[in-house]
């Protein structure tokens, strides 16, 4: 019975993928055919767009959310909180993706978007540079492009909403865990892979302020790299806290890094020696801040972020902004924002969560 | 391969060949040993240069970390030994490790979750095993498909969801990382399947069975052996020991997301072939394969503690399996050359 019904469920999804990937490659193809014949008399339309800060939003705005994949429960609760924000100003909004982070992936579901004709597209690029050109396309037809979380190269996006500064990221976790550590002693970075592009710009501005004079009792004694796998990030844990014996510090910026590490100092005679900070979301590290294991980590609030994309595309797809420095929009709950340089807006500093706060979030 | 034609009665349980069963014996038992010399090695360096590699916390830590690995590298190797592979077990893993988690996280009852666990496992063991053995597909193919349609399966399910560790029970937890006397339940639990699994293949007529099968399926079938249903069985083994591999998983990390064990189809593939199972079938045992698992795994960990560059580590492990496989040849074809002469001695 159980077998069967197995069997048979597996042979429908198999059918249904690949009845999936054949629309998906239809409906890129024959986008791509309409976007390029069509795409000579839209850029005219664009330049000549002038902003109006007074004008009202529209109301039954498409906008359309494309994550780096789907079932990353990171983009998702962004996703949904932006989808949630569309409702507010009576708009239309969805999310789409692949499920794979590949750019390759990304780009037929952008052209899928194009064909389908939405006011705005809101992407979380998995390559700056690879999704560009449909991009432009998406561009010339008058679609506004929102990139978030992960940029899109500066040309092919009206606007970048940024989750907070690199440069505010970096320097805020080594005050973190200075002040909790007596800026006193050896400490290590539990990093993602080693070339991924915000975790090394952050490590980049961390190093930066651990040169200033108030750590010079602070040494980085070692950035380790967990590749954002369970077993890797607990093994190199482990050999952070063996091969250095006197490490009174660990910073780890990726969710999957601290919850791991969180996890294997709660089970060691490590528990209460060393301290542990980074980035996690409140629900993951809940455990580990009420068994002690952590008593502070910080992120900025992903549903803030979907908010702030969704209100920020909006307001383009209105014509209140054009995407220039030093225009303002009004975000809803999270009130008045400026368009700071290179079309970037920044969602603000990191929040820290501790045993006294953390139960009022779920995320 | 003739390696194979020497084994092949002599599994089938031919009395009169037992002095080159003793051959085999001697020389895959040396097999065994030099894994636990190079381990030896291994770790004098490493506790040499860093004795904290060798404290409580540090042993602890190896025999944890390589638990999970060594489980799943006794259901591989049995299913390897009968010519087969088995690609879907890392799939499982997250499978298993995530609808546990999502039935312990809405507030099911622990023993019912482990249950749940192995059972999908199970499930998915059959259907590899009907699709290899009645339908005739090359297991390769299978188990690639099963890969696919059990990770697009626990992604649907998933839905961007993650299981979070104060979701779950507290006994759950404790089972990832406590244990009785100081020892931790995990490496408890695989030790005691892989004496239970390796005393069956050695001491039970249908254990050798699947060592018949891998040497000559063909003779296994005309031998009488039921070829089908050990090829079965083997799959079930594996896909139930994938399956309470998940639920340790999520006992160990506590964090479980859609994307969990991806990729560990080939981690332990390489465990079980650097533990002396000839991928061609026929050769080897579960405890080869979990010191082969516990090889890998204090390599990793060693590496680490060494401060050696992280990007060694792949590099390591795959100059460990040509190692292995060129060794295997070797062994194999000395065996067969011994086995040859005793057979002319003795005018057979």
């Amino acid at each position: 019975m159980v077998i069967s019904i197995a069997r048979r469920f597996a042979s429908t999804v198999a059918v249904t993928s690949l009845l999936a990937l054949g629309l998906a490659a239809c409906g890129g193809g024959t986008t791509k055919d309409s976007a390029s014949s069509s795409a000579a008399p839209a850029p005219a339309e664009s330049a000549a767009a002038s902003a109006n800060p007074n004008a009202p939003l529209k109301e039954g705005l498409k906008l359309a959310f494309l994550p780096k994949q789907i079932n990353n429960p990171y983009e998702t609760i962004v996703d949904n909180a932006g989808i949630e924000a569309a409702k507010e100003f009576k708009g239309e909004a969805k999310e789409v993706g692949p499920s794979d982070a590949s750019a390759s992936s990304q780009i037929s579901y952008i052209n899928t978007l194009i064909q389908q004709n939405q006011d705005a597209i809101l992407i979380a690029a998995n390559d700056a540079n690879a999704v560009c050109g449909p991009l432009k396309q998406a561009m010339a037809k008058g679609i506004k492009i929102v990139s978030y979380d992960s940029d899109a190269a500066k040309d092919c996006r009206d606007i970048f909403i940024n989750q907070a500064s690199s440069e505010e990221v970096g320097r805020s976790q080594v005050k973190l865990l200075a002040e909790m550590i007596d800026y006193k002693g050896e400490i290590a970075i539990l990093s993602a892979t080693a070339n991924a592009t915000n975790q090394n710009t952050w490590i980049e501005f961390m190093k930066d302020e651990l040169a200033k004079p108030e750590y010079k009792d602070m040494k980085l004694v070692k950035v380790a790299y967990g590749d954002d796998d369970d077993q890797k990030s607990f093994q190199e844990t482990q050999g952070l806290l063996q091969a250095y014996p006197n490490l009174k510090g660990i910073i780890s910026p990726t969710t999957v890094g601290i919850s791991a590490a969180a996890r294997y100092i709660s089970g060691s005679k490590y528990k209460g020696e060393i301290t542990l900070t980074g980035l996690g979301t409140p629900n993951q590290m809940r455990q580990f801040i009420k068994d002690g294991t952590v008593q502070k980590f910080a992120l900025w609030n992903p549903k803030d972020l979907g908010y702030l994309a969704a209100y920020a595309a909006a307001a383009l797809a209105s014509g209140q902004i054009t995407g220039a420095e030093g225009e303002t929009f009004k975000a809803g709950k999270l009130g008045e924002r400026t368009i700071g340089k290179d079309g970037e807006v920044i969602l603000g500093p990191p929040f820290t969560f501790d045993s006294g706060n953390i139960d009022q979030f779920d995320f | 391969m003739s390696v194979v034609d020497g084994k092949a009665p002599q599994a089938a349980g031919v009395p009169e060949r037992s002095g080159a069963r003793t051959i085999v014996d001697t020389v895959f038992r040396a097999r065994e040993l030099s894994i636990v010399a190079a381990l030896a090695v291994l770790i004098g360096v490493t506790a040499a240069a860093n004795s904290n590699f060798l404290s409580g916390q540090g042993v602890t830590d190896i025999l944890l970390n390589t638990s999970i690995l060594a489980l799943l590298a006794v259901g591989q190797s049995v299913v390897v030994i009968t010519r087969n592979i088995d690609l879907s077990v890392g799939s499982v893993v997250g499978l298993v490790a995530f609808v546990t988690g999502d039935f312990l996280a809405s507030g099911g009852s622990m023993p019912l979750g482990i249950l749940i666990g192995v059972a999908i496992g199970a499930a998915c063991g059959v259907v590899n095993g009907l699709l290899v053995s009645f339908l005739r597909v090359p297991a390769l193919v299978v188990t690639l498909g099963t890969l696919y349609v059990v990770q697009g399966l626990d992604h649907y399910i998933a839905h961007g969801r993650q299981i979070n560790a104060v979701d779950l029970p507290p006994a759950m937890l404790a089972l990832g990382n406590e244990g009785v006397l100081g020892v931790p339940y995990l490496p408890l639990i695989a030790v005691v399947i892989m004496l239970a699994v390796g005393y069956y293949l050695r001491s039970y007529p249908s254990g050798r069975e699947f060592y018949a099968i891998g040497s000559s399926p063909e003779a296994a079938r005309l031998a009488g052996v039921p070829v089908r249903r050990r090829i079965l069985a083997a799959y079930l083994l594996s896909g139930a020991l994938a399956g309470l591999g998940g639920v340790l998983w999520l006992a160990r990390f506590g964090t479980v997301i859609a994307d969990s064990a991806q990729g560990w189809e080939l981690t332990v593939v390489s465990a079980v072939v650097v533990g002396g199972v000839a991928i061609t079938g026929g050769v080897g045992s579960v405890y080869g394969a979990v010191l082969g698992a516990l090889l890998l795994t204090t390599i990793g960990s060693a590496l680490v503690v060494l401060r050696v560059n992280p990007f060694w580590q792949q590099a390591v492990t795959g100059a460990l399996l040509l190692l292995a496989i060129s060794v295997d040849r070797v062994l194999a074809l000395r065996v067969a050359r011994l086995l040859r002469k005793r057979n002319v001695r003795h005018g057979s």
